[in-house]
Parts: structure tokens; sequence; C-alpha cells
């Protein structure tokens, strides 16, 4: 491709051991791709070159997962609702069932892992997890194999959709690899039960950066930690240090801190004090259910998972329902707003946009609802209503 | 005051605060490890009862004051002996006064002790401390939808009982390598048990009909299914009382859309920290719950959800509801039935004032105002002005 290079910047400085660290910058711009980016070279580093790239208008393949019981259906409304918004997106197709591995080892199938691995970007349907099936359940497998390590949940109220709350505009970001989810426990002696709590520096600092990047990428004004660190000093202890070393970097965003159990009792007064909240990952479970239910629960909540390596997968937070799959009853919100939050996620803030306007409108205007939503229109219906009205924005 | 009349003032006054009446008392089947009802400390000098007093910090020495005050003005025969104990000191002598004060007395009422979460983990909070100490392991709230609170959900009746002792609250955490750190979360049979059938009890005498565990037990699976193992045993034992349990993540959910389809709670520590603070929220806030810790031969009366209140401290606009409804309970433990039911009343009746809700309500009236009103409400309608 024929590109035009133009050099940024150079950084020279000294890293924390002494060896002189010097930073190149070029920006380039491709004429016939229509595409530009930057190259970062980072000398002495083993990944020297950073390359990123910003397409224009190029279509992005992402890996779809429809998951089980009203997850195929969920799936093809959001496929028919992007195709109606012409969104630059490509559907690839994966199923994941829990499979042994070499050694024994429960993993998923390798095309998915290679799809995801290959596209970054994935949307997930919800998943079942068979009782006695003698594999970790499918959400904890694909959580380990990408290493996904920050939940996101952005909590907004749906006009139209009526709870005692109204206003509610928060982000609960959730540690989702260690904490009190470690797994690990052990019978001491009969009758006496150990679960351990594993906190790192290295996860907490993670996912307290990521909280701060994401603030100000989104705009958001403060972030607030969640902890209980007056019972468990050492713990909660390191991770709120590694709070306040990334708030340290990320001036323009407002720092507070909270126990655990202030937060609860004021989020319930008053949810518009909040803004976006940091937890290990008990915490952030309870909480973000809580706020899911503030603004109406599991069935309109959208949800983000981002690991390492730039792989994020976003998924809808709700649960099979097996009663109603296959019957064109299911409310694919949850999985729809999840959606828009990875196109927000892929930069492509005007299609999330007008993704998301016409589907509150839909609610809002309570003509075309889904049963759980109060009305009982079919899941066709619901989104047939959301793509006329896309089509009527043009 | 005659004894005759009092029994007659409690008796008269009991049905206005207890909404449920119990059916008739049922003889407990279920398999009895200790003692199941806990008896007052006798009276001392001259039928006057002596309470340990701790006035803690923030809001916690102006909301005591009160508390005297009201007493002293009712006539209640309660003596307070008071301990002071200094959150900013790093040793333990003041809290091991308090609690030798408490083992003296058998009752507290106590605010809340401030805890530097950025000290070292050698300072151990002063609260926890209490509890473990004068193994106070029940810790009950009962929130209710108050008249003339407005909130957004009405006829909430919850009764949260929490294991106080273990759990999380371990405090036993250790740094394997720097930047690895594991905290203990314990869970024993014992005290599973005991709390379970706490709970059990408790839900048959207030016959209530429905008992709720809470646990995460599909994540912890051998921790909380221990909890949830002892609680589904005791539950055997009392048939006439419903037993479910939820994950706490869905409880929390339930809690915030529909929270009048719960009754009684129970509980591990943390999980019970989370859901008595949601339900106070419910019913309108911190300043209005009060909350017991209950343990074999001590009981310590706060407010329901330990909080300081260091950023209202000496500024009077501080809600002195939760303290005086903890000090009714104190009283309802002493077998003051007539003082505690008095003092309920007038509380209840201040509180339909919206003109003197103070801030936290959403109104701009003053502590000392509140307590005016109450002491108001007891003088017109108290034993003095009454035909015996």
């Amino acid at each position: 491709m024929f590109s035009v290079l133009f050099l940024i910047s150079i950084n020279k400085q000294q890293n924390s051991v002494g060896r002189k660290k010097i930073d190149f910058c070029f920006i380039f711009f491709s004429v016939v791709t229509g595409s530009w980016g930057y190259i970062k070279f980072e000398r002495p580093h083993q990944c020297a070159i950073k390359l990123v790239c910003f397409p224009a208008s190029q279509i992005q393949t992402v890996t779809l997962i429809p998951g089980d019981g009203i997850g195929p259906e969920i799936s093809n409304a959001v496929m028919k609702i992007f195709e109606a918004a012409k969104a630059p997106i490509r559907w690839e197709e994966r199923n994941v069932t829990a499979i042994r591995g070499p050694g024994g080892k429960w993993m998923i199938p390798p095309d998915a892992k290679e799809s995801m691995d290959k596209n970054k970007i994935g949307l997930k349907g919800p998943l079942k997890t068979p009782i006695a099936a003698g594999h970790p359940s499918m959400n904890l497998l694909l959580r380990k194999t990408f290493d996904l390590y920050a939940n996101v949940r952005p909590c907004v109220s749906i006009e139209g959709y009526q709870t005692p709350y109204t206003d509610v505009n928060l982000v609960t970001i959730r540690e989702n690899t260690e904490g009190e989810y470690s797994g690990i426990e052990h019978v001491i002696v009969d009758g006496v039960v150990q679960s351990i709590k594993l906190i790192t520096e290295q996860a907490s600092k993670r996912i307290a950066e990521y909280a701060f990047e994401y603030a100000r990428n989104n705009q958001r004004a403060s972030v607030t930690a969640v902890h209980k660190a007056n019972i468990m000093r050492m713990s909660d202890g390191l991770f709120l240090r590694k709070c306040r070393e990334a708030a340290e970097k990320y001036k323009d965003v407002k720092f507070t801190e909270m126990y655990l159990d202030t937060v609860c009792l004021n989020m319930v007064q008053d949810p518009t004090q909040f803004d976006v909240l940091v937890m290990p990952n008990l915490y952030g479970d309870i909480l973000s259910d809580l706020c899911a239910g503030l603004i109406g629960g599991l069935g309109v909540t959208p949800s983000g998972n981002i690991g390492a390596n730039g792989v994020a997968i976003f998924e809808s937070v709700h649960g099979t329902a097996p009663d109603i799959a296959g019957k064109d009853l299911a409310n694919p919100t949850a999985l729809l707003l999840s959606a828009v939050m990875m196109l927000r996620h892929m930069g492509l803030h005007g299609h999330a946009k007008k993704i998301e306007t016409a589907c509150f409108d839909t609610i809002r205007d309570r003509k075309v609802l889904t049963k759980d939503l109060g009305g009982n229109s079919k899941c066709s219906e619901f989104t047939e209503a959301i793509c006329q009205r896309m089509k009527d924005m043009d | 005051m005659t004894t005759r009349s009092v029994r007659a003032l409690s008796g008269a006054l009991k049905p206005l605060f207890s909404p449920r009446s119990p059916q008739g008392y049922v003889v407990a089947v279920c398999h009895q490890t200790h003692k199941s009802t806990y008896t007052a400390p006798p009276a001392r000098y001259g039928g006057r009862h002596t309470v340990t007093l701790i006035p803690g910090d923030g809001i916690g020495p102006e909301l005591a004051k009160h508390v005297c005050e009201l007493f002293r003005f009712c006539c209640v025969p309660v003596d307070f002996e008071v301990v002071n104990v200094d959150s900013t000191e790093t040793s333990e002598d003041d809290i091991n006064n308090a609690i030798m004060a408490i083992r003296r007395n058998g009752v507290a009422l106590k605010g809340n002790i401030e805890t530097n979460h950025n000290l070292p983990p050698s300072y151990k909070s002063r609260n926890s401390l209490l509890r473990t100490t004068l193994d106070l392991y029940a810790s009950v709230m009962h929130c209710q939808s108050l008249p003339g609170v407005r909130t957004q959900h009405r006829n909430i009746d919850i009764i949260t009982i929490r294991e106080n002792t273990e759990g999380e609250y371990s405090s036993l955490e250790h740094e394997n390598v720097p930047g690895v750190v594991e905290s203990l979360k314990i869970i024993t049979r014992t005290k599973s048990l005991r709390i379970a059938d706490y709970a059990f009890r408790t839900a048959r005498e207030k016959g209530r009909r429905r008992v709720t565990a809470v646990h995460k037990a599909n994540i912890m699976k051998l921790g909380d299914g221990l909890f949830l193992e002892c609680c589904k045993e005791v539950a055997s034992g009392y048939p006439e009382i419903t037993f479910d349990s939820m994950i706490v993540d869905n409880t929390t959910m339930q809690l915030v859309s529909r929270p009048q389809q719960f009754d009684v709670m129970v509980m591990p520590n943390l999980y019970g920290n989370v859901v008595s603070n949601v339900c106070a929220g419910l019913v309108g806030g911190p300043g209005l719950v009060p909350g017991a810790n209950y343990g074999e031969n001590y009981a310590v009366f706060e407010t329901g959800t330990r909080n300081t209140g260091k950023s209202i401290a000496n500024r009077n606009t501080a809600n002195p509801t939760a303290m005086l409804l903890a000090s009714c309970l104190l009283l309802d433990h002493l077998k003051l039935h007539g003082y505690a039911s008095m003092i309920r009343k007038a509380i209840l009746s201040t509180i339909t004032d919206s003109r003197l809700h103070t801030a936290d309500l959403g109104g701009k009236g003053s502590t000392s105002e509140m307590v005016q009103s109450i002491m108001d409400a007891i003088q017109s309608t108290g034993p003095r002005t009454q035909r015996h």
C-alpha cells in the first residue's frame, strides 16, 4: 500500500533500572485503503514495534457465539438489526462446548479459540452450565482462556421501562480473575472450612488502570474504589493502594474510596451519586447485580469482558431461559445493548448511537414490547420495530 | 408505677409495634446445643440496672448524650457506666477495658468506633474485636417501613440475621510473597449451626413464616456449601417454617425490585453486611434502623448500619431514631417493656411528622428538636398523666 509516513515524536527517557529508552512515533496514512494509524518503535524492548491501525469504513469480523436456549434467536435478532443499521460488521459464528484437550484439560474448541484470537472482538449469548457435567462452567473456561480480567457493566436507566429508580447512570468495573472466586478451598478438620481470597498486586494494578482508562475514554468524571479495608486490611489494602497509584497517573479523573456497606446503603437511596465503580471480584459480583436490578434486571443489562492482548467479549448476562426457547418470546435488548457497547469499543460510535437510539425509542414508545418488558409482542416483532425505526432515521 | 400497671401498659402497647402476633407457643423440638433463652442480669441496687455505654466516634457521643437525657426524663431505672474508647490509640487497653465493663454488666449500648484503614494490619478493628471477644454471634436487624418516611418501596418487613464472628471477618491475612496476599474466610459447622438455630428460633418466637439463607455456594462450594447444609439441617427441626435459599447476587437484585417477598434472612458475615445495608437503605437509611448483637452471655445494642457519621458529627443534624430505637431494644432485653413501648411509640409518632425530619430524610430538622418532640410526646401520653 502506498503510504505517507510522518515522524511525530522522539521520546528519550530513563527507565527504573537506569537503562536508556528511546521511543519514536510515526503517523502514516494510506492513500489506497484510506486507513491511517500510528507506529511506535520502542527500544530496547522485547516488542519493538507497536502498530495501531484505524481502518476507514472497513468491514470488521466479529466472532459470534449464539449460545444455548434463547441464545440463537436473540443473536439472529441482533444480526438483523445490525444489517438494517448497515454496520460494517461481518459475523463469524462459532460454537463453544467444552472438549477434553491433550493432557485431559478441559478447553474450548480450537476453531473458536482461533477465531477469537484473530478477530479479538466477540459477542456471546447465554451459555448453559450443565450440572455434574464434570467440566467447569463455560463462562469460567472462556475467562481463563482469554484472561478476561475486567467485567464492565454500564447501568443506565431505560426510559419506558419504569423502575422505582430513575436517572441511574453508572458503570461497575469488576476484577474478574481472582479475589474471593479463586476457587481455593479446603476442609481443615471436619467441620472447619477455609476459603482463600487472593489479591495480587499485578491484577489489582491492571484493573485499576483499566478503570481509569475507561473513565477517561468515556468522559466519566469520577472513579470510586469499593473496598472493606477496615476489616480486610492487607488484601483490600493492597487493592486500594494500587487504585491510589493509578489515580496519580490520571489526575483528570476524580478518585474516591468508599466502604462496600456504605456504597450499598447509598446505592439504594440515591444511585445518581455514583459514576464509575471499581472493585474486586465478589463485591463486583454483588454490586453489578444490584445495579442491574436498579435499572430493570438482567434482561436489559449489557456487559463486556475485557481481556489481555486486546481481546474483548461482550455478552448478555441473563440465563438461557429454556422454558421460552424457540418460541419467539425472548427479549434481545440485553444482547443488543452489549453489541452496542461492542461497537463503541471498536470506535464505531455513529452506528452505536443509531442502534441504541432506535432501541430506546422503541421501548419508550411502549407499542411493541416483549412480555418481560410489559408488552405481549414477539421477539421478531420487536426486532422489526427497531429495524423500521432505523430505516426511518435514514 | 406498680408491677400490674406496667404489665397492663406493656400489654396494651405491644400490638402497636409487633405487627405479627405469635400463633401460639410451640415447644421447641429441635436439638438444643446451648442455652435457649438468655436471662437478663438481675437488677442491682434498688431495682436499677447498670449498662455499659461506649459513645464511640463521630455522631456517637452526641447520640449517647441524648439517650441519657431521654432515659433520665422518663425515669428509666438504668444507670450508664460510660467507657470511652480512643480510636487513635494503638494500644488495645481502651477496648479491653470496655470489654471488661460489658462482662461485668452483661449489656451495652455503643456507638461505632472508627477504624483507620491506613494503619497496618496489627491494628485490628475495635468493633470487630469487641464482637469476637464477647462472642456476639448474632447480629440482628429488623428493617420495617416506617410511616411518614418516603421511600421507593413500601411494606417492607425484613429481619436480617447475620453471623457476626467468623466468615470473611476472621482477620487472618498474610502476604506469601510481596504482591500476593491471601485472606482466609473461615466457615465452621458449630457456628453455622448456631446461627441457623438462632434464626429459626427467632422466626418462631416472632411468628414468622419463612427463613431465607443467603449464600454463594455455586462458587464457594465448600465454605458456603457447609453453611447451607447446616441451615437445611436446622430447618428440618422447624417444620412450620418454610426454608429456602438464594444466591447473594440474585438476592440483592430481588431486594431492589421486590423486597416484600423476604421475611427472615440468615447469612454469613460479609453477605450479611451487604444485605443488611441494602435493607436499611430501602426503609429509609442509616438513621432509622437499630441493630442488636446477641451472644450467649452478653448483648450489645447499636445503630444497625454501624456508621460513624464523621462528616455530620457535632452539627446537631444526625438522626437520633436509630440510636433511640436501639435503646428501646436494650430496655426490652432488660425486660423493661413498659418503658420500651412508651419510648418507641413516641419515636414513631415523631417520625410521622415530616417537619421534624433530619437531613438524611430530606428535611431540615435538628437532632435536639427531634428528641424534644419525643419527650413532649411521652409527657402528653406517658404514665405521669395516664390514669391507672
